[in-house]
């Protein structure tokens, strides 16, 4: 761990190069379901963000004490309580958020990403290199969501973030919603997309097919 | 000599193995009192705030909820817009409550002698107890109630449904309801908190000319005027929604109030 540069190739890793929504595929149910306006989205991200960074915190501040036999343990408590906290936050001041976030904000308990991060970097690393990581794959994974959220809303409504950003064809515009882009399905055609065009940019993400194709074994 | 001062021993329990059985109990029960104060902390703290939200969603769904009904809004500017009045009845009944107002409701409910608890048969909704009085909103015209709305709960597949009943005068038709908390699986049994599906209880018939209960969730397409369409992928809250609706404007519900508006003693 030497200075400021490694931190910076920490943080900016998994925002990427490692994203772990499009290179890792986690968290991806939360991605789909919560990605239908630009707002929830955000708010997810950032709670999301918020919870893995302080875990990754605490967890990184206690690594050595927290016995082996009951490691997992630990870090679910931990997680676990962030995210009530989070989402009593939530529902005491952006109650309306909260209403249309349901269930998918105490989810973050489960996310993947979370425990991941605690699993893998957090327990045997440092607290300021530990939370610089957990920051970057928050952002990462909010990366994402803001991305598919904000396709979603603007051509799902017409809008991002509230504002009427395409004239709607019914109110004398030209823009005519897409109402599929409401539907979780498209939620899976775009975050298909992203993740196609990410691998196809940053050809060493893609994985070698699990079976070759088939050969016909017929000459013609 | 024993060392007594607690820092120290602090010291010494952190260098404890990390794999010997004291330290394993002791770090999990800590990190379990540090989360737990944290958690209700939180709880206890923000839950003013949150009760005060619910409370006003309550008032805007109400107001949603009568704005819905048709011709509600000329009804009650017939009647100098004070029209709604809040009751708080006896269940059983079926009568204005003599000791429990508006304002001391909450402290009622709060004991548990003045709940019910159903019998498993007759638990139709699923709810376990009811409560023995419930705040409800009528609406005059003249001397007799033009449409009562009715707060209901049940158990859906994701967990309590809570929702305001509209029935109108004859205590037979439903004027509208407003789904105020639920927790189905959005996309889904959630769809029960769309406004066009709400919409669709207007006018439907709760039971028939022999006082036989038949409203229902269709599954599919309501097809006669008891039914309203069903939710597909959601056949759970259908049923529960249909459940409750029984239940409520059932003997153990409603039922007993039902009987006297309709009878003109209200």
């Amino acid at each position: 761990m030497s200075g400021a540069g490694n931190l910076w190739a920490i943080l900016t890793t998994p925002i990427i190069r490692q994203n772990p929504v499009t290179l890792q595929i986690l968290g991806i149910c939360s991605a789909l379901a919560v990605t239908t306006s630009l707002d929830t989205a955000l708010t997810l991200a950032i709670s999301l963000t918020l919870v893995v960074v302080v875990s990754a915190g605490i967890v990184s501040v206690i690594r050595r004490h927290i016995p082996n036999a009951i490691r997992l343990i630990v870090q679910i408590i931990i997680v676990a309580s962030l995210v009530i906290v989070v989402d009593q936050v939530l529902q005491a001041y952006f109650f309306e958020l909260s209403q249309r976030l349901s269930v998918f904000v105490s989810l973050i308990a489960t996310n993947c990403i979370v425990l991941g991060r605690t699993e893998s970097f957090a327990r045997s690393n440092p607290p300021v290199p530990a939370m610089v990581d957990a920051l970057g794959s928050g952002l990462g994974y909010g990366l994402v969501l803001v991305l598919v959220g904000a396709c979603r809303e603007l051509f799902g409504t017409g809008r991002l973030l509230g504002w009427q950003v395409l004239p709607l064809a019914d109110q004398g515009g030209w823009f005519t919603p897409l109402s599929l882009m409401l539907l979780a399905p498209s939620a899976f055609f775009l975050l298909g997309g992203l993740v196609w065009m990410v691998r196809s940019i940053w050809s060493e993400q893609a994985e070698a097919p699990d079976f070759p194709p088939h050969a016909t074994g017929e000459d013609r | 000599m024993a060392d007594l001062n607690p820092l120290s021993l602090w010291r010494r329990f952190l260098a404890t193995p990390n794999d010997s059985r004291v330290k394993t109990l002791v770090v999990a029960f800590l990190v379990s009192a540090v989360c737990a104060i944290a958690v209700t902390g939180a709880t206890v703290w923000l839950r003013p705030i949150q009760a005060q939200n619910r409370a006003v969603e309550q008032q805007a769904k109400l107001e949603a909820l009568i704005s819905a009904v048709p011709g509600m809004s000329e009804l009650i500017e017939d009647a100098g817009g004070e029209a709604l009045t809040t009751v708080v009845i006896d269940l059983d009944d079926g009568a204005a409550s003599p000791s429990v107002t508006p304002e001391t409701l909450e402290a009622a409910l709060a004991d548990p002698s003045n709940w019910t608890t159903l019998a498993a048969g007759d638990d139709i909704a699923g709810i376990g107890n009811r409560p023995n009085y419930a705040q409800i909103y009528l609406l005059r015209n003249g001397d007799k109630v033009s449409l009562a709305i009715l707060p209901v709960a049940g158990t859906g597949y994701g967990g309590r449904i809570q929702a305001l009943l509209a029935l109108r005068g004859d205590m037979r038709t439903l004027a509208g309801i407003a789904i105020t908390e639920q927790s189905e699986t959005p996309g889904l049994g959630a769809r029960i908190s769309e406004p066009l599906w709400q919409r669709s209880f207007a006018g439907k018939q709760l039971s028939d000319d022999t006082g036989a209960q038949r409203f229902a969730v269709a599954r599919g397409p309501g097809r006669t005027e008891y039914e309203v369409d069903g939710i597909t992928g959601a056949t759970r809250t259908s049923n529960a929604i249909t459940q409750m609706i029984r239940f409520w404007t059932g003997p153990n519900g409603y039922g007993p109030l039902m009987a006297a508006i309709r009878r003109g003693d209200f």
